[in-house]
């Protein structure tokens, strides 16, 4: 008697918390913006044909467990079978599939021809980053593979191919499209297994390393969207996002033309340092003649970071990405880096810094290196390597050499998410996320204290 | 395909004994020869799979075929040899003659070996010619088929020397005849893998 | 070759000879059973625990430091592999399997009692592998329990070094147990069916796992064909499934290697077990219910041809697991197509059920109700197999928390909840004690409620577009507000789930000190383990002589009988048939209305 009532209660639970869930709560499919209502609608159909029968079975079957109720003098009727009937449920349900499948084979069908007219952008994704290839003035993306990946190459474009050569490069987790214009994605891993989704798409495909997946649609609203990694790539799987902006035809272009083309990467005139020197001497007062930093001043050390850490930092502070609310000693920097008047000086500065001598830092931080070294392997090498030197394939910074309290005060920052929530800090909530590793400041002491035992150069002091 | 008109049966309609002392649908043979006969088709299905997967390795680009040595042609000799030593063993046990039975088990078991031997000397051989595991997917796919081949006639020799050593200890071959008949279907089975595989490998 | 009947064979039982031959070393596929049954629940506790884990970050992100992200993922991955292989696969098959085909069958043992007994030891040195894999330098592997490469030898993924090889290797020895288990319940439902005991006379439990050990025997060879060739891989330097990939910025020695073709081999296994696990509690539940309904089960030949048809199509509906992995599009019809056919048998299955409680005389006993509580879990999750199995629909719904919810429906709460359905009906036959009804529906109604609650809301986020395999949301633009909201309500859920399974346990430990006695067939039940003269059976099953089948499983209440149950090995002459106006179902020697 009890189950009866409580299936029959949740039967009319499920549908009114349908309804709750979808439209009080909004758990239900974000606003479509690409030209995919046959997605939705075939979902639509699904969803009545499917509904409908649970409803119909369920209540079928809780009136069957209320009426043939064990009762006194009461017989089950001997029945072993009724075929009529069974062959006429069996033709009802082929009708319901064959509802439900023939628009999903219809859509699907226009899912897999891709338009004539659709233009080809290429997604590049590794471990765990995505970045975007246009295929320039000339409509065609050049030949590319991943033995031709260096730092300076980063898609492993064909440097001897002349389609190649006015490619566009995006080398940052935003890419911009043109509204109402077919987009075929062309998907491409340097690594393992990821996956492409856009939730108001509807669409997504893997990214299989040696091969070329794609995906087509039509985006039609004009809008900011998350670029979600679907399929699981490693530890940072979660952290991975990129962002897709669709905007009129003109700002796009306007846009475009602002990207550097796969030339341009690789002819840039190299920077000079000399002219760096000559604004470092502002940066000296604070982080030292040498780079080597100040504890007093909580001035970290500079040598020792690659060109393109520090530029980025630059730029961050510049244009106040970095240096926001409770940053204190961030927020000193933005007058100074905004004395860099422009990407080439921030290339000088950062050029002048590398060409500096590097020593690495005093140690000064204590801790249980053992419980450090078990939350860094765990976590954090998967980024920073094994021996903290870091790697622009990452977009991880050397960790070894570094101050520690420089670090401490870091981690802390991206843990309280002064440090790295700024809407364009893509690399910096990857570290807000990450840094939930660590409990509490007394872990992130362990980590750090774990981090100055990495460096075999160390010079051993107050011992 | 007696047994699938049963599943048309009505079993509430008819009561009492169906069948004699065995109900319908036993096989009229030893449960070991039908364990046997499962395990050959998990054998197949195994084999089979590594043989699509070797197909669709083939089309990717690095592939290079591999030229396989001539010793392979005296291999498949052994093999078919050992194969045929089982079959001649496993008439005369089934005719009810204990003469020679011995002799030739025993010498279809040694060629066996023999024939694992030779594939040890082609893979030293294609070591030799700087053929190694890596970075070839031919080379890769050669040495874990031929392996995987061998790790099972391996298991039948498992076999084999149980009854050999039940043989030698004076057990007459009416005795150990189901384990000669099993021994021989086995046998028989890993040479037309042998074959198929044989012939995958050379013209691939 | 004339037929003797097993009871005149010489077949040596190996009857023990003290403790340890007969609880440890036993031949007797009871004990194996159990020791397999056992084995099974306590690594599932693991990965129950794992699950609580999960739940924990993800319902109170930042405020449990029990987890991290490398940890997270592996508890990802263990969790699902254990549930799937060691727990759901080993219990069904390797527990009831081994439990009920003697004693349905009619046999006294399985027919190679030797290899059963191995097949248990190697299972146990499997899952001693798998659980090691905790303590090695790096921890167990957190590539997802799918295990795709290339990711799970690489750097990025926890425990790609040795934890992939431990898992690889104890999947490897998991699966020769299997072979030897599975060959065994194969060929003693085909050779050691008892005299008059057709195979259309078989309970829909023998049917059930029958057809599951052979979808197991075919379709493990093709995980074992992926784990060898990625054990190559990984230790040797081949490339069978590794292309050309990039780690930490430097390339590795790999080149030319197909994922994709890994995903094939997985899936082309990894479909029909989900099959391996629903097809024996499709089985058993049918049991349950004709049982308990005191009716027949409703269109037995059907219920027979629907299982061999759902187990056939499950070989060729692999690929709509990859609709969205870069195979060729394509490949994209033919599955969906193949997949939404396998509904109609399965529907069919659920009318069939539904159709044994109409016009029954239902007992509403504790199995009853995990029973019936599952056709409710399972047409909700076989019907949002429909979403996913319709390949355009899962363009924005895969890898998103539907097709968890859809899976977790499926295959998680409903096997469990005809595990325990099972576990509450056959614990009388196993332990000669009735476990305690009251605990036991309160069991019940813990479990089905609150993995509803659990489960119901995850469909809707995955709707909204929350991805599967996230150790935290992080920040975006699309998400609800409530969207945290519903992960803390369903890790609270979960909380209570899993605390509640503790019932199950106390029942299990208190009735087998203090439950009533049970007699040998407490239900009024038809099949041939319910007619062992000993209950618990003693091994050997028979005494003397074995059982002669006179009729199919399913004679309840059948017009003019005086009971409402006519048990198989009853002849018809022996029908002890009474005018119907002197049928009294009250005076019925069962407990079945308890």
């Amino acid at each position: 008697m009890s189950l009866a009532i409580a299936l029959f209660l949740l039967v009319i639970a499920t549908v009114v918390l349908h309804f709750v869930f979808a439209y009080y709560f909004d758990w239900w499919f974000t606003d479509l913006a690409a030209d995919w209502a046959g997605i939705d609608f075939t979902v639509y159909v699904t969803l009545w044909v499917t509904g409908l029968v649970f409803v119909a079975i369920n209540a079928f079957m809780a009136y069957c467990v209320w009426r043939f109720r064990h009762q006194p003098n009461h017989k089950a009727v001997y029945e072993p079978e009724n075929h009529k009937l069974e062959i006429w449920l069996s033709v009802v349900t082929t009708v319901g599939v064959v509802l439900m499948l023939a628009p999903g084979l219809f859509y699907w069908a226009v899912f897999v021809n891709v338009p004539e007219d659709a233009r080809d952008y290429e997604v590049m994704a590794q471990q765990w980053q995505w970045q975007y290839r246009y295929p320039g003035a000339d409509g065609i993306l050049g030949t590319a593979d991943s033995s031709y990946i260096s730092e300076s190459n980063p898609f492993g474009v064909n440097p001897e191919d002349p389609n190649g050569q006015d490619d566009v490069i995006v080398n940052d987790p935003q890419m911009h499209l043109p509204v109402d214009q077919d987009a075929r994605f062309l998907l491409r891993s340097n690594d393992v297994l990821h996956n492409f989704t856009v939730p108001q798409f509807r669409v997504k495909m893997d990214l299989v390393p040696g091969m070329i997946p794609y995906l087509w649609f039509t985006p039609n609203k004009v809008g900011t969207y998350d670029v979600l990694c679907e399929e699981l790539c490693g530890i940072g799987h979660f952290i991975m996002r990129g962002q897709v902006v669709v905007e009129t035809e003109e700002d796009f272009n306007a846009w475009l033309a602002t990207q550097p083309t796969f030339a341009e990467t690789q002819n840039m005139v190299a920077a000079n340092p000399a002219a760096g020197q000559a604004q470092y001497a502002l940066c000296a007062t604070c982080h030292g003649q040498q780079g080597e930093g100040n504890l007093a001043l909580n001035s970290p050390k500079l040598t020792g970071q690659p060109a393109w850490y520090i530029e980025r930092q630059l730029q961050y502070f510049k244009s106040g990405v970095r240096g926001g609310e409770g940053d204190v000693y961030g927020q000193q920097m933005a007058p100074m880096a905004a004395t860099l008047i422009d990407d080439d000086a921030v290339r000088n500065m950062a050029a002048y810094i590398v060409s500096l001598p590097d020593q690495p830092a005093e140690r000064t931080v204590t801790g249980d290196i053992a419980n450090g070294q078990d939350i860094y392997d765990r976590n954090c090498a998967a980024c920073h390597l094994d021996d903290g030197s870091g790697t622009w394939y990452t977009d991880a910074p050397p960790l070894t050499g570094q101050n520690d309290w420089y670090l401490v005060t870091q981690l802390s920052n991206f843990q309280s998410r002064i440090r790295g929530m700024h809407p364009d800090d893509t690399f910096g909530e990857q570290m807000v996320q990450m840094s939930t590793a660590m409990a509490d400041e007394e872990e992130i002491r362990d980590v750090a204290a774990y981090i100055n035992t990495l460096s075999s150069s160390r010079i051993e002091v107050g011992e | 395909m007696k047994s699938l008109k049963h599943l048309a049966d009505k079993p509430w309609e008819k009561k009492g004994i169906i069948g004699g002392l065995k109900p319908e649908g036993v096989f009229d043979t030893a449960a070991e020869k039908v364990a046997l006969g499962f395990f050959l088709v998990v054998a197949t299905v195994l084999f089979s799979l590594f043989t699509v997967s070797y197909f669709i390795r083939m089309e990717l680009p690095d592939w290079r075929p591999l030229a396989e040595p001539a010793q392979l042609w005296l291999n498949t000799g052994l093999l078919v040899s050992s194969s045929v030593l089982f079959q001649l063993a496993r008439n005369k046990v089934k005719r009810g003659e204990a003469r020679n039975v011995f002799t030739l088990y025993l010498a279809g078991g040694v060629l066996a070996f023999l024939f694992i031997g030779g594939q040890l000397m082609v893979w030293g051989g294609l070591q030799e010619a700087g053929v190694y595991l890596t970075p070839n997917p031919a080379a890769s796919f050669y040495y874990l088929l031929t392996g995987v081949h061998a790790v099972h006639l391996l298991g039948g020799l498992w076999v084999w020397s149980k009854t050999s050593i039940r043989l030698l200890s004076g057990c007459e071959p009416k005795d150990v005849r189901l384990s000669i008949e099993l021994c021989t279907l086995y046998w028989h089975f890993l040479l037309v893998v042998w074959l198929v595989m044989f012939a995958i490998l050379s013209n691939t | 070759m004339a037929y003797v009947p097993l009871a005149d064979q010489e077949i040596e039982l190996h009857h023990p000879h003290s403790w340890v031959t007969k609880y440890v070393w036993s031949q007797d596929h009871k004990v194996i059973a159990i020791q397999y049954g056992g084995t099974a629940i306590a690594v599932g506790l693991v990965a129950l625990v794992l699950s609580l884990f999960m739940r924990m970050q993800l319902g109170f992100p930042e405020t449990f430091d029990l987890i991290d992200p490398n940890s997270y993922y592996q508890s990802v991955t263990m969790h699902g592999m254990i549930m799937v292989i060691y727990l759901l696969t080993a219990l069904f098959l390797g527990g009831f399997g081994n439990y009920l085909i003697p004693l349905m069958c009619g046999a006294r043992d399985m027919v190679f009692p030797f290899m059963n007994m191995l097949s248990y030891w190697v299972y146990l040195v499997s899952v001693i592998i798998l659980l090691a894999s905790f303590f090695v330098s790096g921890g167990p592997t957190g590539a997802g329990w799918t295990l795709y490469p290339p990711q799970t030898s690489m750097a990025g993924t926890p425990g790609h070094d040795m934890g992939i090889v431990l898992m690889l290797v104890s999947l490897a020895v998991f699966i020769v147990a299997f072979t030897m288990g599975g060959l065994n319940y194969v060929v003693t439902v085909l050779q050691y069916r008892c005299r008059g005991l057709t195979m259309m006379r078989l309970p829909l439990s023998v049917w059930g796992i029958f057809v599951a050990t052979v979808l197991g025997l075919f379709a493990f060879p093709a995980l074992l064909v992926a784990a060898i060739m990625m054990l190559f891989d990984t230790l040797l330097g081949t490339s069978f499934f590794m292309p050309a990939v990039i780690e930490s910025g430097a390339a590795l020695d790999y080149d030319g290697g197909s994922p994709i073709l890994f995903q094939h081999l997985f899936w082309f296994f990894g479909h029909p077990e989900v099959y391996i696990v629903a097809l024996p509690a499709f089985g058993l539940v049918s049991d349950v219910l004709s049982t308990h309904a005191r009716k027949n089960i409703f269109g037995y030949r059907m219920m027979v041809w629907a299982i061999i048809a759902i187990g056939l199509l499950s070989f060729v509906v692999w690929a709509h697991h990859m609709y969205v992995s870069g195979m060729h599009p394509y490949f994209g019809f033919f599955f969906a197509t193949t997949t939404l056919i396998i509904a109609v048998p399965t529907a069919l299955k659920v009318y069939n059920w539904v159709l044994t409680l109409w016009e029954g005389d239902i007992r509403m006993n504790a199995p009853m109700y995990f029973a019936i509580g599952f056709i409710f879990t399972f047409i909700h999750g076989g019907l949002t197999g429909l979403f996913l199995g319709n390949v355009v629909i899962d363009l924005p719904l895969s890898d998103t928390y539907f097709v968890v919810a859809h899976f977790h429906m499926v295959m998680g709460v409903s096997p469990i909840l005809v595990l325990f359905a099972a576990l509450y009906h056959w614990f009388p036959k196993m332990s000669g004690r009735m476990y305690h009804e009251g605990m036991a529906k309160l069991h019940f109604w813990c479990t089905f409620l609150g993995t509803y609650a659990i489960y119901l809301p995850m469909h809707y986020l995955g709707i909204h577009g929350v991805p599967r395999r996230y150790y935290a949301l992080g920040t975006t633009e699309f998400m609800a507000p409530a969207t945290q909201d519903a992960n803390t309500a369903i890790t609270i859920a979960a909380l209570f789930v899993g605390a509640s399974q503790l019932l199950f346990f106390i029942n299990v430990f208190w009735s087998l000190r203090s439950g009533e006695k049970s007699g040998a067939n407490p239900w009024g039940a038809n099949s041939l383990e319910w007619q062992t003269p000993d209950t618990p059976p003693i091994h050997g099953n028979w005494g003397d002589e074995l059982p002669t089948v006179y009729r199919w499983a399913y004679d309840y209440s059948v017009p003019g009988a005086h009971e409402d149950f006519i048990p198989q090995n009853t002849p018809e002459s022996e029908e002890p048939t009474v005018d119907a106006e002197h049928f009294d179902p009250d005076h019925d020697v069962s407990k079945a209305d308890l």
